[in-house]
């Protein structure tokens, strides 16, 4: 299939906006339109193969090599087409994603799908902090799609989120959900503090017991219905959810209600 | 030197309606010929005077506020990167000062009138003006709950008053004068309102807003300030506030008055359930009664953020939304309410407001006495004003709007029955004209000799938001600043002030009274003159 490769050749200095790196804007540029494309390294503009040897033109396939940590905004707004980074990467990585799928062999920075709408995004190391959130001053995190995450989170996964689904492997860190106001997080190790403080609506699954705040109030232990077709759909992404009764079950907490909110956080109880 | 030949002129001003004229410029000012220099071909273009809003709110200290209480904005809108010619800046719902200048022009408006300033942050708006490239500014100054001239008013000492606001208009180097929710702001500071145009104001025996309206019109026509009063009413925005605009009107019945943003002013029902357009009868009232001006401050739908300084309306507002609550102490003088907000086609309430705003530009006969606005960033950002045009000249469009919107809508409204479309000349007087004689600026608004040479070229295009959105070419005094949707020239535009005539002893009356109550030193409190930049203070009417 025809692929566009970029290779980082030379580390930038400061921070590299590079929004231009998304299968829209390629698409329908020739190798030397794509070479041309404006980055901004720090305040100054600059040409994208300053930075990257690009091989290949005109596709929505987007390969990446090379340690992008300095490297932002990549995938941003895309609506359509693959983006692989073989590497690190920076900041607001699918940032208000909108279609399509980012995959990431290495550890991504803050922001990963920050306000995102529709695609996929899996990052096989650690991300950062604000995974799938809302911006500071915006009403509403991501309002749907899919990220995994197989290692660790930082702070405030999901915060604001609307809809959509996002899978932590590792341990979150504090405030995981935090102002939640709908879809699910997924804490395949737990998390650290606060976890669903200030949660509106929206589900929290932990399979590891969590330091739960006072307000969230215990409301039963039970094997909802609907994990069924969460794991099923889980599945297909590499995911194992339990929820057989033989297996054991959930305790449901339901809060936060300091908002009031009407969130639920369900840990999962192995069976002895 | 310019000229420019073979384009189709609009200018109501001096009846031109379409006719194919050359234009030239030298100076600055249109002249009757010149020799050499540039000429433009504009041949198939429309020519219209450079527009003029006479009511938006752009520079100051509530407008950076909301600029401060939007970060997320910031992210999803269009950036000006700098270049040789401007500067970088924001877009969005408010625009950072330079942003605000490139946008303006970007549409064709080369002069804007800031609604709301309050002497105490007026030394910081005229920084902001300063800041504003391209466009000719003016501002007006917030008095109608400005205690020293309320408790004059209590106090029967109209003469008093009336230096009062003159020494105001004059400190804080404004225009004009604004009056907003005249005594309900100061009745917030008592965490009430002034909803009745006859009850006394609290904390006065027998000051009313209705008296408080009547005098300062009067007052403002007696020092013949150029713009008259310009009034925010009582009760904006609430369900049935129809009848205290129209006790309003009659208070200002014998005096000038251009009533602001009449869309907030012109429902009926009984609350929010029952909440109707009543333009129609606003529209007859206002069609007799020709000592009115109105700006529509229509709505369109998306979000944006209100500012005002009707702080009661506001927090009001803030209870019902329960987003953002922004509010800057303006002491003695006025109030302040900042809001995040989104209007949506799908909110009953919403959608009356968007269709009162449409039905007023439409049922108010004379081009010359409504005005295009949007209340900036009230209803909805300045920038978007091609879509209201597009909305003005298009029963079609607008019918297609419609259909997305509740069933229920329909008797509320009377939209769907109006059939009429704006022309390109009615257009050019909602825009530029009209706007430009009520704000008594007689150099704008007008391609006649002699007069300032702001005026705007367009595309013919059957997209009307599309051709009112982008020029072909923007001409200010005469210097090409836009051109094929490229900013060629950012320079400055003037400051427009009035210097009304007030006693030399009100800095003796008022001096102890700052003492005893004001925040800061009565010597620091006029904006001094060499703080303007290119200040040009115009003359007032004569009066007898």
């Amino acid at each position: 299939m025809n692929k566009i490769k970029l290779t980082l050749k030379k580390a930038p200095v400061v921070v590299l906006e590079a929004e231009v790196i998304t299968p829209d804007h390629f698409l329908d540029r020739s190798n030397e339109q794509i070479r041309a494309s404006v980055v901004y390294h720090g305040k100054r503009e600059k040409r994208l193969d300053d930075f990257f040897d690009v091989e290949g033109e005109r596709s929505d396939c987007i390969e990446i090599h090379g340690d992008l940590n300095r490297v932002r905004h990549v995938g941003r707004a895309m609506t359509r087409g693959e983006v692989t980074i073989h590497g690190d990467v920076g900041m607001h990585l699918g940032a208000l994603l909108n279609g399509g799928t980012i995959e990431v062999f290495g550890n991504a920075g803050d922001w990963v799908g920050g306000e995102m709408k529709k695609g996929k995004i899996h990052i096989h190391g650690d991300a950062g902090q604000q995974v799938g959130a809302a911006y500071r001053g915006s009403m509403m995190g991501m309002k749907g799609g899919t990220i995994l995450v197989d290692g660790n989170a930082g702070i405030e996964v999901g915060m604001r989120m609307r809809r959509g689904m996002i899978v932590i492997g590792g341990t979150a860190r504090d405030f995981a959900g935090l102002q939640m106001k709908g879809g699910t997080i997924i804490l395949c190790g737990g998390a650290e503090i606060r976890t669903g403080a200030w949660m509106q609506r929206g589900t929290i699954i932990s399979l590891k017991e969590l330091a739960l705040m006072p307000t969230f109030a215990e409301s039963g232990a039970y094997n909802p219905t609907f994990l069924n077709v969460y794991s099923r759909h889980l599945d297909a992404l590499g995911v194992k959810l339990p929820y057989a009764e033989a297996d054991g079950r959930y305790r449901r907490y339901s809060g936060d209600r300091g908002v009031p909110g009407k969130g639920e956080i369900l840990i999962w109880e192995p069976a002895l | 030197m310019l000229r420019i030949t073979g384009g189709t002129v609009y200018d109501p001003a001096n009846g031109i309606n379409g006719e194919v004229r050359d234009l030239y410029v030298e100076d600055g000012k249109f002249v009757s010929s010149v020799a050499g220099g540039r000429t433009i071909d504009a041949t198939g273009l429309v020519i219209f005077p450079g527009g003029v809003d006479v009511h938006t709110h752009v520079a100051g200290g509530s407008i950076n506020f909301a600029r401060a209480m939007t970060p997320e904005d910031h992210r999803r809108t269009q950036a000006f990167i700098r270049s040789q010619t401007r500067r970088s800046g924001l877009g969005g719902m408010a625009p950072t000062t330079f942003a605000t200048g490139y946008l303006y022009a970007g549409m064709g408006f080369t002069t804007v009138n800031e609604a709301a300033v309050p002497v105490l942050s007026a030394r910081h708006t005229h920084e902001e003006m300063a800041d504003i490239p391209i466009v000719d500014k003016s501002c007006l100054v917030l008095m109608a709950n400005n205690e020293i001239m309320l408790d004059l008013l209590e106090a029967g000492e109209f003469e008093r008053a009336k230096h009062i606001v003159a020494w105001h208009v004059w400190a804080a180097k404004a225009y004009g004068v604004k009056a907003v929710n005249p005594g309900g702001v100061a009745a917030w500071k008592w965490g009430k309102n002034a909803s009745q145009m006859s009850e006394p104001v609290d904390g006065y025996k027998n000051t009313t807003p209705g008296s408080i309206v009547t005098s300062l019109a009067k007052i403002i026509d007696e020092l013949g300030l150029p713009h008259p009063i310009h009034l925010h009413c009582n009760n904006l925005g609430a369900p049935g506030n129809i009848s205290t605009t129209l006790e309003t009107m009659k208070h200002l019945e014998g005096h000038r008055a251009h009533m602001a943003h009449l869309q907030y002013h012109a429902y009926g029902g009984d609350d929010w359930d029952t909440m109707r357009s009543e333009a129609a009868q606003l529209a007859e009232y206002f069609n007799a009664h020709p000592n009115m001006t109105t700006d529509a401050g229509a709505v369109l739908f998306g979000d944006t953020v209100t500012i005002t300084a009707d702080g009661p309306w506001q927090h009001l507002l803030y209870k019902l939304t329960g987003r953002k609550w922004g509010n800057l102490d303006v002491e003695n003088e006025t109030g302040c309410g900042i809001v995040p907000y989104s209007y949506r086609p799908s909110n009953l309430v919403n959608a009356v407001q968007w269709a009162t705003g449409l039905e007023l530009l439409l049922l108010i006969d004379d081009p010359w006495r409504v005005f295009l606005s949007t209340d900036h960033p009230n209803g909805a950002c300045f920038w978007r004003y091609p879509e209201i045009i597009q909305l003005l000249m298009c029963a079609d469009f607008r019918k297609d709007c419609m259909a997305g919107m509740p069933p229920e809508i329909m008797n509320r409204i009377t939209l769907p029955e109006i059939n009429r479309e704006y022309t390109l000349y009615e257009i050019a007087t909602i825009m530029s004209a009209g706007p430009a004689r009520a704000l008594g600026l007689g150099q704008k608004g007008n391609l006649g000799i002699g007069k300032d040479a702001d005026m705007v070229i367009y595309h013919k295009d059957n997209d009307i938001a599309r051709m009112f959105g982008h020029p072909r070419y923007v001409i200010k005094g005469g210097e090409v600043v836009i051109e094929e949707g490229d900013i060629r020239e950012t320079p400055d535009g003037s400051e427009y002030l009035v210097k009304p005539s007030f006693d030399p002893g009100t800095d003796e009356f008022l001096r102890p009274l700052f003492e005893d109550r004001y925040c800061m030193s009565f010597e620091n409190y006029p904006v001094e003159m060499e703080r303007i930049e290119r200040a040009e203070v115009l003359p007032c009417i004569a009066t007898e």
